[in-house]
């Protein structure tokens, strides 16, 4: 378990306007790593496919609540955890694969391809009919100087 | 998210500007079906110089372009790539079945 230096939890409706509010959100509160543009990117990327993955899917039929929980861990880890109480996937390892999706034509079926791609952990828990759980971390590279 | 034309001689360019997310993919989705289907254009261009975030919901803007045009007998090109949108490319492995120039 790595030690939890900052921490923030942020609730929001099921809204596809807040998609890019969650990612702006990721990324401001990432900021204080120092991280480079292309770190900020990805998180930025990752954290828009997790979240939209939770408007999409998890609650097809009504509008739920999607939280999405950002830490900053020891040694210049950034931790984003997307969890909604939807309607759970059934088969997570077929959700995984690449080009598979049970969304509408805006979706390309590659949410989880670029959230591996570009994070260094991914975790997906689900539950059908309780909810789904995204977990993934980023080691952010050293800066000369260190940071603050 | 902004959608800005020019048309030459069947060869239709396409700019995209803003962010391109779930949430307004359809709208440029739409957008671009119109546009194709009216003008029958035999070479697509999408210029992305102008896109400031890109996530899978614009390769599925893209790739729907590219069905578009090869069921007319077309071609298509990503131009304009930023650093971010051609990394979400890289990663869905889509600049290895269209041209994508930086």
């Amino acid at each position: 378990m790595i030690p939890i230096q900052n921490q923030v939890t942020l609730l929001f409706p099921s809204k596809s306007s807040n998609e890019a509010f969650a990612r702006t959100a990721a990324a401001c509160f990432a900021a204080q790593l120092d991280p480079t543009l292309e770190e900020l990117g990805d998180v930025k990327t990752a954290v828009s496919e997790a979240v939209t993955n939770a408007i999409v899917h998890a609650y097809p039929k009504e509008l739920g609540v999607v939280t999405l929980r950002l830490r900053i861990l020891e040694g210049g880890v950034f931790e984003v955890t997307v969890k909604d109480k939807g309607v759970g996937i059934p088969d997570v390892a077929k959700a995984r694969e690449p080009l598979y999706t049970t969304g509408d034509d805006a979706r390309s079926g590659m949410g989880f391809t670029i959230m591996e791609s570009f994070m260094d952990a991914l975790r997906v828990r689900s539950v059908p009919g309780k909810g789904t759980t995204v977990t993934m971390r980023k080691r952010f590279s050293p800066r000369p100087g260190g940071r603050g | 998210m902004s959608i800005r034309l020019s048309e030459n001689n069947a060869a239709l360019t396409v700019y995209l500007q803003g962010e391109i997310d779930h949430h307004g993919a359809r709208s440029i989705m739409l957008a671009l079906d119109r546009e194709v289907c009216a003008r029958e254009p035999r070479s697509l261009t999408v210029d992305l110089a102008g896109v400031s975030f890109m996530d899978s919901s614009g390769i599925a803007v893209l790739l729907r372009c590219l069905r578009r045009m090869e069921e007319t007998g077309g071609t298509m090109a990503v131009r304009g790539t930023p650093p971010q949108a051609r990394r979400v490319l890289s990663a869905a492995g889509l600049d290895r079945i269209l041209p994508v120039d930086p």
